[in-house]
């Protein structure tokens, strides 16, 4: 057996040995945010090893499927060998990294997680000049809230997905065109809510309260005051009798699709393919009031030992051959420009709408509450991110 | 040359030989050996833990940073008894009763025909069917469980046809469930407990005119009641603790639930301290369970 594997299968051993253990009493990272580090001049050759942190899907190694494979010839041709290891949420890859500050060189963070990584001082600012497929990302996924900060890049934008409303098209008629059929404990489909279960959904409330109540004075969902977000709370609590699943699990929606335990509910255009795949009659849309979404980015660790591998690997990662072969076996919109034409299924770039802005100027990208406010105002203090973990506590309580 | 052998003095006895007869004439020494490795790792791994635990629960943890604040505060127990949180405690120690309660009133029969009526070949059959559930995995039986309860189920499905309807998913569902899965842990100990009843003193009873309710209630029942104390350890501090079951059929929220979503949302002081609730019941529990002489049913 291959020395890497046996590398990676002890890695997964002890992890799920240290999942199991509970709480460790190991310290807590040191939190001195990184002072702006020069960024390295250029990239030399590979340490030899990187250790990624990524959502499952984005970095294949032929171990899933051997035809599913951007990860060996990386390998091969930088001599930096990869042990990856996956997370679910973007709570648990905070969780995971925050934890053990030197283990992951690179991980592949949303936007609610990123923030919060730069925050934490864990992750350094990116040189995107030693990174060539920088040039050829969409330009409407650079410089944003949740990867730039004062200016300064810290990390490759990777792709992005859109969180839309999916019903079953044979129980639930009309057809919906607004999320405010999710928040209506008198409609006919009540209980058959299907709702993303974590904190960062109170923002897909926000973006229903900046319709139905301008009077709230929302601009952007995820810089809320008190009294935005306990309207956005009182929404939430009001939904939850109708709801008639959490889901974080995505096999866990598509089995209350299946089965009509949830007929409408907010998705993830891929869960929508393989249902339909499957057979089950659904149709998806993105409401006329905008969305929540989401856009990852690549980063690297501040302690990394491996900077010359990390810079290699962010370059690989997102460059057009490899970021399509991603996007198509996780479904996304790849980040890069230049890789939908090389996509296998020819429409696939439509089908995620990769090159519309227009239709991604109604996404609102997760990002990370903050207390000042991401939206500008500085007369008023907005809720943090432990806010809302609160907060979401209290909606699902009941 | 054999001679110079023979002359030499016998060989020192080896190391072996010599520590064996040291721990021999040291019986203190070697009961300590002995019981070292188990001891340590109960105290160690299983104390050890709890410890941490506790430890963990004075701490805060900045959300956003993800920084531990290691500053002593009582700020997480004081959350504890605000908010949601003394809610989802009745919620949690009603639903351990009612699943109690419900394998304990299953329990009662079954393990009384299976020690007093089945026929040995009967009652090998049933002891087998009770425990054979133990060896499903876990996940399975309760993702079976969604399969059944599904709006569009095998439960619905066969309801269907005289116009009923299954609980569907919800507490209903997590009570089911529940009572399902912990229902082996409370028939075990309840057979036995009717197993270890002399034949002689219900003959006893029956000869003193007793109708068999009589015997039940004044002599059967107070000798198996420990045994049901003793099942109901385990089915209300496994109901107390679990979290899947509910995450799995239900939007309700439990004490596992909360413990998890902290943790996941990378809260561990606020978990940590959580944690230590349904330890607490668990305790007091016990000791009213030993009271009742559950101990000695187990």
């Amino acid at each position: 057996m291959n020395k890497r594997y046996w590398a990676v299968t002890v890695a997964a051993l002890l992890t799920a040995a240290a999942c199991t253990a509970g709480p460790s009493p190991t310290p807590g990272p040191t939190a001195t945010p990184v002072a702006t580090p020069t960024p390295e001049p250029t990239v030399g050759e590979g340490e030899g090893q990187l250790s990624v942190l990524a959502w499952p899907g984005y970095v294949e190694d032929g171990s899933s499927d051997p035809a599913v494979d951007w990860v060996t010839p990386f390998e091969t041709e930088t001599g930096c060998q990869v042990t990856v290891q996956v997370f679910g949420t973007s709570d648990e890859a905070f969780t995971l990294y925050s934890t053990a500050p030197e283990r992951f060189d690179v991980v592949s963070a949303s936007g609610d997680a990123s923030l919060r990584l730069v925050a934490g001082g864990f992750v350094q600012p990116v040189n995107v000049d030693l990174v060539p497929s920088y040039t050829e990302i969409f330009d409407d996924l650079k410089n944003k809230d949740y990867n730039t900060v004062d200016g300064v890049h810290y990390g490759i934008p990777h792709g992005r997905g859109a969180n839309v409303l999916m019903w079953r098209t044979d129980l639930v008629q009309p057809a919906p065109t607004s999320w405010s059929e999710m928040f209506d404990p008198d409609s006919p489909y009540a209980g058959k809510y299907s709702v993303y279960d974590a904190p960062i959904y109170i923002a897909d409330a926000a973006v229903v309260l900046m319709n139905t109540k301008p009077e709230l004075g929302i601009t952007n969902p995820y810089a809320l005051d008190e009294t935005q977000l306990a309207a956005a709370v009182d929404l939430l609590k009001a939904q939850k009798p109708a709801v008639g699943e959490y889901w974080l699990d995505y096999t866990k929606q598509i089995d209350s699709f299946t089965n009509g335990n949830t007929t409408i509910g907010t998705t993830w255009q891929i869960i929508a393919n393989v249902l339909q795949g499957a057979g089950v009659k659904v149709d998806v849309t993105l409401p006329a009031e905008g969305a929540t979404g989401w856009s990852d980015t690549w980063m690297i660790n501040s302690k990394t030992k491996n900077i010359n591998c990390a810079y290699k690997f962010l370059d690989h990662i997102t460059s057009a051959e490899v970021n399509i072969q991603i996007a198509e076996y996780f479904g996304e919109a790849p980040g890069n420009r230049e890789s939908c034409k090389l996509a296998k299924n020819p429409n696939h770039c439509a089908i995620f709408h990769a090159a519309e802005s227009d239709y991604w100027k109604k996404i609102w990208y997760w990002t990370t509450p903050v207390a000042d406010c991401l939206d500008g105002r500085t007369d008023v203090k907005c809720t943090d991110f432990a806010a809302w973990v609160k907060a979401w506590q209290e909606i699902k309580a009941g | 040359m054999t001679m110079v052998t023979s002359e030499l003095p016998p060989p020192p006895p080896g190391l072996g030989r010599r520590s064996a007869g040291w721990l021999h004439r040291r019986p203190a020494v070697r009961l300590g050996g002995l019981l070292a490795l188990p001891i340590g790792w109960l105290v160690v791994v299983y104390l050890g833990s709890l410890a941490i635990l506790l430890l963990n629960a004075f701490w805060t943890r900045d959300a956003f940073s993800g920084e531990t604040i290691y500053v002593p505060t009582l700020r997480n127990f004081e959350e504890l008894i605000s908010g949601p949180y003394p809610r989802i405690t009745l919620r949690t120690l009603v639903m351990a009763a009612a699943v109690t309660i419900t394998c304990g009133l299953l329990a009662l029969p079954i393990g009384y025909f299976m020690a007093r009526v089945a026929s040995p070949r009967i009652r090998n059959v049933l002891i087998v069917a009770a425990i054979v559930p133990l060896w499903a995995s876990y996940l399975i039986k309760v993702y079976s469980w969604r399969l059944i309860l599904a709006e569009e189920g095998i439960l619905n499905w066969a309801l269907g046809p005289l116009g009923l309807k299954g609980p569907g998913f919800g507490d209903v569902a997590v009570w089911l469930v529940f009572t399902y899965i912990w229902l082996p842990y409370m028939i075990l100990p309840v057979y036995a407990g009717f197993e270890r009843i002399p034949r002689s003193l219900l003959e006893a009873s029956a000869d003193l005119g007793a109708r068999s309710w009589t015997t039940f209630r004044r002599i059967v029942l107070p000798l198996v009641f420990p045994a049901l104390v003793a099942g109901s350890i385990f089915t209300f501090s496994l109901t107390l603790g679990d979290y899947i079951v509910p995450a799995t059929v239900s939007t309700t929220i439990f004490i596992g639930n909360s413990i998890f979503a902290n943790f996941g949302a990378g809260n561990f002081p606020l978990a940590a301290a959580l944690s230590l609730v349904p330890l607490v019941i668990v305790l007091i529990y016990l000791l009213i369970a030993r009271r009742l002489g559950a101990f000695t049913a187990l």
